[in-house]
């Protein structure tokens, strides 16, 4: 995954750098499943190694397909973005070590889910009783920002082709 | 050196988001832009998902036989995240088209170019 | 890409099981991996793979514009709705125990709803927006 990153941020391609996303995005969906999390993998490797690289397929062929040389060596923000780097890290140091069964995480609320949420509701799958049951209005928020994602898609890219119909 | 095993997660998180930050700010070009931003918002998952797991625990569906199992919170945000970011990135890829027509170029330093230009003619 | 007859045969093969592996995901995301967003997001990556290879024309001609459309506004009502039907029932906003005789049959119940909401606003968003995409290179290209 370090190589895809490294390769992205050094081509100038576009095509290219849209082809080491989705590549990116399938290693990820599998490090995400390696960690015990099928359905955010599941999720991460449908939409961003197959929706996301279509769209921006298609955004690259009605835009250009090559990145111009920067004018300056860019060496601000790579020091900028190092230094956040390093701060993140130090920040870092004092949370709680990989699989920690005592980390704040996994003892706050996350046992009373596994606990009761088959005793409630009578759905095995823990993430959907917690996405659609436990926590439904924050899916019902997601599902108004993608509906309204989609309508200011629809509303920008939409008057040429009324224009079209106009003409003729 | 157990620190370092320990939070080895952590920095490849944080390795990730930096090169997505760099790719961010440093790029001038408004695709790259975005795809620097879809893979910030990409190391972010990995940030959240990787201190649910338990080792030696499995993914959280309750079957027989299986005793620990990995948080479900971290599943449930980032599961909402990753449908955000995609219509995010598909409306970010909807102005940068209109941008385009607009201005027949999708770096920064000519659009910025040609809006100076055209404020000053205006100007004058 | 449709002069290809690989390409051709294999998509036609493939295409009616990726939206039957939709729709199991959907329906079978209580008890195993998936839900709405995993059922949406395939099922519209169904449509677009066919859509790539035949032409935008015959994918439209498979999901129209306007079903397209109304799936989508569709599933958020959907999801309102039986938050509505909670209120009416006699408990709070996305009650869902108020459903069904019993507490436990109500959350089914609900949680089925629900999600069936969330895949139709998913994949009807999704497959909009590549219909957006593609359809606008067309329009540019009729221009030159």
């Amino acid at each position: 995954m370090v190589a895809t990153i490294v390769g992205m941020v050094l081509q100038r391609n576009l095509f290219a750098v849209v082809v080491l996303f989705g590549i990116y995005s399938l290693l990820m969906a599998t490090v995400l499943l390696a960690l015990d999390a099928p359905d955010v993998a599941m999720t991460e490797a449908a939409v961003g190694a197959g929706v996301s690289t279509v769209l921006l397929l298609s955004a690259l062929y009605l835009t250009g397909s090559e990145e111009a040389k920067p004018l300056h060596r860019p060496v601000l923000p790579l020091v900028l973005s190092v230094a956040v780097g390093g701060v993140l890290a130090y920040g870092t140091w004092d949370l709680p070590p990989f699989s920690d069964p005592q980390a704040p995480i996994q003892v706050h609320v996350a046992p009373r889910y596994l606990a009761e949420a088959m005793a409630q509701t009578g759905v095995p799958n823990i993430v959907t009783a917690v996405l659609a049951s436990y926590r439904g209005f924050d899916t019902l928020g997601e599902v108004v920002v993608v509906f309204t994602a989609g309508a200011g898609v629809i509303a920008l890219l939409r008057r040429r082709k009324e224009k079209q119909k106009g003409k003729r | 050196m157990s620190e370092v095993a320990e939070h080895y997660t952590y920095w490849v998180t944080i390795f990730l988001m930096v090169a997505g930050i760099y790719i961010l700010i440093a790029r001038g070009n408004l695709m790259k832009k975005l795809i620097g931003l879809a893979t910030l918002q990409t190391s972010v998952y990995l940030l959240y998902v990787a201190p649910g797991k338990l080792i030696g625990g499995t993914a959280p569906i309750i079957a027989e036989g299986f005793k620990v199992y990995s948080n479900p919170l971290p599943h449930v945000l980032i599961l909402t995240a990753i449908v955000v970011g995609v219509a995010t990135l598909a409306l970010g890829l909807a102005i940068v088209v209109r941008i385009r027509e607009a201005y027949g170029s999708i770096e920064e330093d000519e659009i910025l170019e040609r809006d100076r230009a055209e404020d000053e003619r205006r100007a004058l | 890409m449709k002069h290809d007859i690989i390409l051709r045969v294999i998509a036609k093969l493939t295409m009616p099981f990726m939206v039957l592996f939709a729709v199991y995901v959907q329906f079978h995301g209580d008890f195993g991996p998936g839900g709405g967003f995993q059922a949406g997001v395939i099922a519209a990556a169904a449509v677009v793979f066919y859509a790539l290879i035949f032409g935008l024309e015959t994918g439209q001609r498979l999901a129209p514009e306007w079903v397209v459309e109304k799936m989508l506004a569709a599933g958020v009502l959907l999801y309102a709705g039986v938050g509505f039907a909670g209120m009416l029932l006699g408990g709070n906003y996305l009650d869902y125990f108020v459903l069904a005789h019993d507490p436990v049959h109500g959350q089914h119940r609900g949680i089925f709803w629900v999600e069936a909401g969330v895949g139709l606003t998913v994949a009807g968003v999704m497959l909009k927006i590549f219909y957006m995409f593609a359809g606008r290179g067309r329009v540019d290209e009729e221009d030159r």
